[in-house]
């Protein structure tokens, strides 16, 4: 039967289950926001930026495994969709990024809100297209939401020129995918798989290192399994937070620049590390040459490429998280190793470790400390709220005041490092999620740089909460300037930070402010309780608070430095880039 | 080390891109390039030569792997194989060495494609060695310019590893 392209888009996201698409219409996206108009089944949240779109859909796919969708036109909607899609890229977020493009006859020639999106996009997207027929749109929409979802996922992108779209075709659904370059490999090599666990029996002093792999896996409950069955204590990264129980007592909890004393300690003393879906950031790293100098190294990831391309590795698993982990516990399970007893004098050592740096900050009476916000934050969700970040400092107190134990609720830009995620995000997360929590834990400046979805926020009634550790500052990047620049504060103080609680109220949210220690939390419960619209609580904290322990950068992760010595004479810092 | 890859991909616009691309944003050389149809004319087959520690060309070759539109990657270095290269190399010799440059022509097993008033344009095939070699010998008659047109490789019958490589 024949129809339209827009038709046939539309029906295709159907297939594939789309019930949300984030957008922003234009010219040459017309045919299909007309199609929507009517349609019953899929919505479309109008956000009021391309970027808002692209990281709402993000938050989307990130809080409930499922593809994020994004509308944008041609030109200046598709390129404002870059951040969001480099973003989704780093991340290993699965989405498809639909933008418009100029009738095919006039590609290339500068049109009117010409560019060349594919281009632009190819090296932060898995794959783009460019459909040039009307007959190839069910096939391409088809393999884009594959590609998307499968193997290591993220974003996909297909520029749709407005003649593809006006233009007829018979309509098929194709019946399966098959792309004869994109064969992602599920399951682990069974020898090496059993080369893992000899190591892990053998090992004395081993230490799990688990990132964002395992939660996209949705692993868990393997990775728990594996951790609880050999007695190894399990470090995560940013992206891994809330993989593993971080309440759990074989949690470390992160590990690197901003990890945990004992986390760091006890990989860089470990005999053995085991990598899950992790790809040896620099940031969780540190310099590279002293990392973990006396471990061999197990690395299971899906994506082939992430294997030595950071740290050398001496047994490689290349294989989804979830599958390698449960043939790894049947070969350990016939080893049948005597973990508790072996392991025992390793975690005492561990919690020696802990004991010597807890994790901490000084409370005052006069002053918010922003760690006792997100302490606080946390206590009041009994930790089952899904908690976005901005980027800075907000970001890391988050990651080690808040206390995640179930996967898929921590969205934070990791890789990208995103100013102005967070916000959009919970709004993604809170439309595939209605029925929860939502907290956009967010730093004064991030939250400027996507602050107009405030707009998105009320019109939908999403009752998002963004709790503002306002520090007048460009909070990271002061600390930076403070440590290795000699305190010289070139250009990160805010010196004009809007009144959130009267840009709250001007956008139809709720506005609170809590400037002392004590309104804190009456501030957080009165937000809370929020069901109808956003809220803005705007704490006013200590702008001389910072992030420790702090691994400079280029330094070895077990060279931290500690809020305790901060009176001392600065030590050989440097700054690295 | 300096390696030959091919990588098969599927003839579709922007493929080349992709692969250059690649090469460009991770920092990987690229010493030559050369693309092709194959006897499926829905694939190309690209013969890039570049060089990198073992880590490198192992990242180069997974990344490859990873572009969805390439369907295959060989790395030659571990197979025995044929590589062939042709240059178009156009010298001016003084008029007492034009015999000189013909015979030296012949020698290399070359052919003269075209000549004028005071130019020959010599045709080359051979290994990389022979066409370093042979623009070697021609630079004391005065090369006007070449053009090579980057390294193709193939395998030999059954796709035989090279002993202890
Ligand atoms: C889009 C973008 N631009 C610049 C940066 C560099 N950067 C990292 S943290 C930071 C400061 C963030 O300030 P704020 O949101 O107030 O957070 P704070 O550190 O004060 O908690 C900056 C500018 C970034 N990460 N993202
Ligand atoms: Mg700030």
């Amino acid at each position: 039967m024949k129809k339209s392209g827009a038709e046939i888009l539309v029906e295709c996201l159907k297939r594939e289950g789309v019930r949300h698409i984030f957008g922003y219409p234009g010219g040459v996206v017309l045919n299909i926001f007309d199609i929507l108009y009517d349609d019953k089944d899929i919505r479309l949240i109008l956000t009021r930026h391309e970027q808002g779109a692209v990281h709402a859909a993000d938050g989307y796919a990130r809080a409930s495994g499922k593809v994020g969708v994004v509308l944008v036109t041609s030109g200046p909607g598709a390129t404002n969709t870059v951040t969001g899609i480099a973003t989704a890229s780093m991340d290993s977020v699965p989405i498809v990024v639909l933008s418009g493009q100029v009738p095919t006859m006039l590609i290339g020639n500068d049109a009117f809100q010409e560019a060349d999106i594919v281009g632009i996009t190819r090296p932060c997207t898995k794959h783009n297209y460019l459909v040039k027929d009307t007959a190839d749109l069910a096939r391409v929409v088809r393999e884009a939401f594959y590609i998307a979802s499968t193997g290591r996922p993220g974003p996909v992108l297909i520029d749709l020129p407005k003649d593809v779209t006006g233009g007829t075709a018979d309509f098929t659904w194709p019946k399966q995918v098959k792309i004869r370059g994109y064969n992602p490999t599920y399951h682990g090599n069974r020898w090496m798989i059993k080369q893992a666990a000899n190591e892990i029996a053998r090992a004395k002093r081993p230490v799990i290192m688990a990132g964002g792999g395992v939660i996209i896996s949705g692993a868990s409950k393997e990775l728990r399994e594996l951790a609880e069955y050999t007695e190894t204590p399990v470090a995560m990264t940013l992206m891994g937070l809330g993989g593993f129980p971080g309440t759990h007592r074989l949690s470390l909890g992160m590990l690197g620049m901003h990890g945990t004393y004992w986390a760091n300690m006890a990989v860089q003393h470990a005999d053995l590390i085991v990598g899950i879906g992790v790809r040896f950031d620099d940031r969780v790293t540190g310099r590279i040459a002293s990392f973990a100098p006396n471990a061999r190294i197990i690395h299971i990831d899906i994506d082939p490429t992430s294997i030595r391309k950071n740290v050398r590795v001496d047994v490689p698993v290349v294989g989804d998280v979830k599958l390698v982990l449960r043939d790894l516990l049947q070969f350990l399970k016939e080893i049948k190793g005597q973990w508790t007893a072996v392991r025992a004098s390793w975690l005492k050592e561990i919690g020696k470790w802990k004991k010597e740096r807890p994790l901490g900050y000084r409370f005052d009476k006069e002053i918010i400390k922003p760690e006792f916000v997100v302490e606080k934050i946390y206590e009041l969700t009994k930790g089952d709220a899904i908690i976005t970040t901005e980027v800075g400092q907000n970001q890391m107190w988050t990651a080690q005041y808040y206390k995640f134990d179930k996967p898929r609720r921590l969205l934070t830009s990791g890789g990208l490092g995103t100013m102005g995620y967070g916000f959009p995000a919970a709004i993604g997360a809170q439309i595939a999620c209605p029925d929860k929590m939502v907290i956009d834990i967010a730093g004064d400046g991030s939250i400027q740089m996507n602050i107009q979805e405030l707009a998105t926020a009320v019109v939908n009634k999403l009752p998002i909460k963004v709790a503002i550790l306002n520090n007048q500052y460009l909070g990271m990047v002061r600390q930076w300037q403070e440590l290795f620049y000699r305190e010289r504060y070139s250009y990160s103080h805010l010196d004009v930070v809007p009144d959130f609680v009267k840009v709250a109220e001007a956008y139809g949210a709720v506005g609170l402010r809590a400037t002392r220690p004590e309104e804190v939390e009456p501030v957080l419960r009165e937000g809370l309780r929020v069901k109808d619209r956003p809220v803005f609580m705007d704490f006013i904290v200590d702008w001389k608070e910072k992030v420790y322990p702090m691994v400079p950068a280029g330094g070895a992760i077990d060279e931290m430095l500690f809020e305790e010595e901060e009176k001392k004479p600065k030590r050989r810092l440097r700054a690295v880039k | 080390m300096r390696h030959t890859i091919s990588v098969l991909v599927e003839n579709r616009f922007g493929v080349l891109a992709r692969v250059a691309g690649l090469f460009s944003g991770r920092g990987f050389n690229i010493e030559s390039l050369s693309v092709g149809e194959t006897l499926d004319p829905q694939i190309s087959l690209m013969t890039i030569v570049t060089s990198g520690d073992d880590q490198i060309i192992e990242q180069i070759t997974k990344q490859l792997n990873k572009l969805i539109d390439v369907i295959k990657v060989v790395d030659f270095m571990e197979i025995e194989h044929v590589e062939r290269e042709m240059i178009l190399l156009k010298v001016a010799p003084k008029k007492e060495d034009r015999a000189e440059v013909l015979r030296l022509t012949e020698i290399f097993r070359g052919r003269v494609v075209d000549s004028g008033p005071t130019t020959y344009t010599v045709e080359i095939t051979g290994d990389e060695k022979k066409i370093n070699a042979f623009v070697e010998l021609m630079k004391a008659y005065g090369i006007k310019e070449f053009v090579r047109t980057g390294k193709v490789a193939i395998a030999r019958e059954g796709l035989k590893r090279k002993e202890g490589g």
